[in-house]
């Protein structure tokens, strides 16, 4: 690890001031310190925000207020998000060990990097870790790849199951920078690669995941986050799909669906929800909207298997959370 | 110690005068807690030669096994390598290093992390539990105790952090079915493929009520 110089702040406007060149926050670092070992982030300083006060889980008129650095565990297991967010409870336990889940933040999460192999070997080119250097993946072993929105500069995913939950409850992300605050959707938090594969999200330099909002609860039930991965636990997703309802007898009201694993943000099936809203809950009408879903779709030479597992994970997330077998 | 050579002199003068930069910065800022006051007042007064040492490391006050420690660490030690290296605490093992195995696992206030990726100096005034601390004098806890009669283990590589992580998945409520236990046991591997008895070993102590 390359040394550097660690800082601690103790109020959120100090933290975004300590941030200087080639300077990152640590939260819970459990991807951080990770990328620092294998010599793929070299900062030469450090902002240690974890006393910094953002770890409220609250109601609010509109909603929840989760603070950027909860615990992963802390907002799994947090009542009010079991009872009236049970699809963001199920997305965090899929992800990473019940350790990591006691370290990792919620605005760490939304910050982890690819898990490209690519990425991840400095011997090797890419185009997120250097700009310019070219896309290992793209004629490489590419079995764990996007097959959504990826361009010829990177075709790397990105590897949050939480993410795809928030996406799904259309959560809004807030953020604080030097010159004042501003407000997202958090669908537009992360970008896809195109020319610049190196920016996996819209932060600005300088500027702090400070809290997130979720609407009230519009899918208490009839959730469901189905991830697929190479072991029973503990793998990032090959494919994922969340899957909200709302059902009116048997009759689809509202219906959210995202997938993970995918692309290089989490992939929204407006399609697949446009077709279901207002038909019957039947699993053929799943299965047109699984095809719907997988339009566009695109294979490199070791995924051609997800395009047969997606459309199925989709089918099987929409059967198990509506609870229709026929 | 031999002398430094001018070179290496040099290169330190210059990070040194980079890191003298930023805490006049902070002082203006009024955010920043890390430095002491000594410290802030000597980079002011330029006084580089005196506290050149003391920059190298940072001040960390932690307590590890209801021991109380006043430390110097350089901010790079994780929690792992402070353990092991520097308070001689080798029973918390290092295995991937870098939160793939579960070998490290510790209990930060009594919750359970990868004590790999998490350093030293962002624990401050945090209690650490390492499986040293489990026993009481000559009696095992009770974890120790059913890995021993269930053959919880080969190797053993993998045990203290296993044990760690099952003393606070029992903690967690995490224990209704063999399918929770494994699922919420998940962040530890063992490669002589011990997991078997290690549930049962979790079941046991589940069972007796501890």
């Amino acid at each position: 690890m390359n040394p550097f110089t660690y800082v601690r702040a103790t109020e959120t406007s100090g933290a975004i001031r300590a941030l200087g060149r080639d300077s990152h926050f640590l939260a819970g670092g459990t991807n951080l310190i990770d990328l620092m070992k294998m010599g793929i982030v070299t900062p030469e300083k450090l902002v240690d925000i974890t006393h910094l006060p953002l770890k409220h889980i609250s109601r609010t008129p509109t909603g929840l207020s989760i603070g950027a650095l909860c615990t992963n565990s802390e907002v799994a297991d947090h009542p009010l998000v079991l009872k009236h967010y049970p699809l963001l409870s199920m997305a965090f336990n899929a992800g990473a060990s019940p350790q990591l889940r006691n370290m990792a933040t919620v605005g760490g999460n939304m910050m982890q990097r690819t898990r490209c192999p690519y990425f991840f070997d400095t011997a090797l080119p890419c185009n997120k870790r250097v700009p310019g250097s070219g896309c290992g993946a793209l004629q490489g072993y590419n079995r764990m790849h996007a097959i959504f929105g990826a361009s010829d500069q990177c075709i790397a995913v990105n590897p949050s199951d939480m993410s795809i939950a928030l996406t799904a409850l259309e959560a809004t992300v807030h953020i604080q920078g030097a010159r004042g605050g501003r407000i997202l959707p958090f669908a537009d938090f992360h970008r896809l690669p195109g020319d610049t594969p190196e920016k996996d999200n819209v932060l600005e330099p300088g500027e702090l995941i400070t809290s997130l909002t979720l609407p009230l609860p519009a899918f208490p039930d009839h959730v469901h986050y189905l991830k697929i991965r190479d072991r029973t636990s503990y793998a990032f997703a090959l494919v994922s799909v969340a899957a909200a309802l709302q059902l009116d007898g048997g009759n689809v009201r509202a219906v959210r669906l995202v997938m993970g694993g995918v692309a290089h943000k989490p992939w929204r099936l407006e399609a697949a929800e446009d077709f279901l809203r207002g038909k019957p809950a039947t699993v053929e009408n799943f299965r047109q909207a699984a095809y719907l879903a997988m339009q566009g779709a695109k294979a490199y030479a070791y995924n051609q298997f997800k395009l047969t597992l997606a459309p199925n994970a989709i089918v099987q997330a929409l059967k198990t959370a509506s609870g229709v077998t026929a | 110690m031999a002398d430094y050579s001018d070179n290496q002199s040099h290169e330190e003068d210059l990070e040194h005068s980079t890191r003298r930069s930023f805490f006049k910065q902070s002082t203006a800022f009024g955010a920043i807690a890390l430095t002491p006051a000594a410290l802030v007042r000597a980079a002011e007064h330029q006084w580089d030669e005196k506290i050149a040492d003391v920059f190298e490391k940072m001040p960390l006050n932690i307590e590890v096994n209801g021991v109380k420690h006043s430390l110097k660490v350089e901010p790079r030690t994780t929690l792992l390598d402070l353990l092991r290296e520097q308070l001689d605490l080798t029973g918390t093992k290092k295995g991937c290093d870098r939160g793939q195995c579960g070998a490290c696992t510790v209990h930060v206030n009594g919750v359970r992390i990868n004590s790999c990726l998490s350093l030293a100096v962002s624990n401050e005034g945090k209690k650490i539990t390492t499986i040293e601390g489990l026993a009481v004098g000559d009696n095992l806890h009770p974890m120790q105790d059913a890995f021993i009669r269930h053959d919880g283990f080969q190797c053993g590589y993998c045990t203290s952090g296993q044990i760690m992580s099952a003393v606070a998945l029992v903690k967690e409520g995490r224990t209704h079915s063999r399918e929770q236990i494994s699922e919420f046991m998940s962040g530890n591997i063992c490669r002589c493929g011990a997991y078997s008895n290690i549930v049962k070993a979790i079941e046991d102590v589940k069972n007796s009520g501890l």
